[in-house]
């Protein structure tokens, strides 16, 4: 099984506190922070740790203030081989 | 070898795993192309004009056309458009953009060029030179932004502006009876054999952006065929005009826009682009 952990960064000072990145987001990951920018705005925080990297949120982003990033944890994929302490043994990361 | 020797290695990566950022570059699967510059838009929280700059951004980075696209902003809002799209543009007077777009395409008709006007620039002041344009079937593409309203000069009614819609010059609501049916330019203009392809879209929703985008791809493609005139309209919100947040304003455009203005292909090309 495939494992999908995605992430976003916000840049906090092009964000406009439009809340339109809150409503696409299917996840509830997005709300408005307490704190305002230098231009005076309530900028968007990541309150939880559920992102899917689905890159809603930055698609209707009118700042483009999101970036979006997935990583896919494939545990069928077999990067590293340790030796030494038993003749199969290989775990399985994901670099 | 023993149960326990075997699991051990495999959890603690496991957590390895989970510690690690996910934030490195090869994970990006979405960031703000670079052909938008760093500028920061002025347009209001929620305003519709930065996607679709973005949008375009992104075609022109997918294509790799940024040194071969001349853009021609309008006025209304989005007249600083080129402050943000890092590519060659011009600006137009108000309504004029597809005219002044005609003559750089015909002096350089290798270049894509595309026009970018809001539905007062297009559909009010800029009727003529649109409907012209289009029936001369230029070979540029027009991007159209509709938000039913004069936007920058402070919500004044547009030829757009939906029955009984309050704007600052119908307080009472638009009345059909005197102030005429809002204008389906899009729908007027596809009528015309100068246009090749003519198509409405919005950028409310993740799979409108989406559409939206694949819109303008198809109309700076299908400008290498010299065919006509492209014609992507974008339906878009005014939160500050229309006098709510822009959560309100997109669910408002979903209740209230799109069924007058329906989204879809209006004209499409008869045989693809290869
Ligand atoms: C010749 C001329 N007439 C009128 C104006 C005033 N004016 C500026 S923008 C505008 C309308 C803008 O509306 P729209 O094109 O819908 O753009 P939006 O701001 O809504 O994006 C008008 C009437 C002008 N600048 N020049
Ligand atoms: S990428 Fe998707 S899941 Fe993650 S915050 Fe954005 S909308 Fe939510
Ligand atoms: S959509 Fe963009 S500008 Fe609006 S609140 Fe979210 S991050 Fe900020
Ligand atoms: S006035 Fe309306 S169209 Fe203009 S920037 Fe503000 S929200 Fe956008
Ligand atoms: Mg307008």
């Amino acid at each position: 099984m495939a494992k999908v952990k995605g992430d976003i960064i916000i840049d906090i000072e092009k964000c406009k506190g439009c809340e339109l990145c809150v409503e696409a987001c299917s996840q509830d990951s997005l709300t408005t922070s307490k704190k305002v920018n230098s231009k005076g705005y309530l900028y968007i925080v990541k309150i939880e740790d559920n992102c899917t990297g689905c890159t809603n949120c930055a698609l209707v982003c009118p700042e483009g203030a999101i970036t979006v990033y997935r990583k896919t944890a494939n545990r069928k994929e077999q990067i590293a081989k340790i030796t030494n302490v038993t003749k199969d043994m290989t775990i399985t990361v994901n670099e | 070898m023993n149960e326990k020797q075997m699991t051990a290695p495999d959890s603690h990566y496991e957590q390895m795993i989970a510690e690690e950022s996910v934030c490195t570059t090869e994970n990006i699967v979405y960031e703000k192309p670079h052909t938008l510059t760093d500028t920061p838009f002025h347009y209001c929280p929620g305003c519709g004009h930065g996607v679709a700059h973005r949008l375009i951004a992104e075609v022109i980075e997918e294509m790799d056309i940024q040194e071969e696209t001349i853009g021609v902003a309008p006025v209304g809002c989005s007249v600083f458009a080129y402050n943000y799209l890092n590519i060659d543009m011009s600006e137009a007077a108000h309504g004029r953009a597809s005219a002044v777009a005609t003559g750089i395409k015909r002096v350089l008709p290798e270049k894509y060029v595309f026009s970018y006007q809001g539905d007062g620039d297009l559909a009010a002041i800029g009727t003529a030179e649109t409907i012209h344009t289009c029936n001369r079937g230029e070979n540029i593409l027009i991007i159209f932004i509709n938000n039913g309203i004069y936007g920058m000069t402070g919500g004044q009614m547009a030829p757009t502006t939906l029955p009984n819609m309050k704007s600052t010059t119908s307080p009472f609501g638009r009345d059909t009876n005197s102030m005429g049916y809002p204008l389906k330019i899009t729908e007027l203009i596809a009528a015309l054999p100068g246009t090749y392809y003519v198509t409405r879209q919005s950028v409310h929703k993740p799979l409108n952006v989406r559409k939206a985008k694949k819109a303008i791809l198809n109309g700076f493609q299908y400008q290498k065929l010299n065919r006509g005139t492209c014609f992507v309209e974008i339906v878009s919100n005014c939160p500050s005009n229309w006098k709510m947040t822009p959560v309100e304003s997109n669910k408002w455009l979903e209740d209230n826009m799109l069924p007058f203005y329906q989204l879809g292909d209006i004209k499409v090309p008869k045989e693809e682009i290869k």
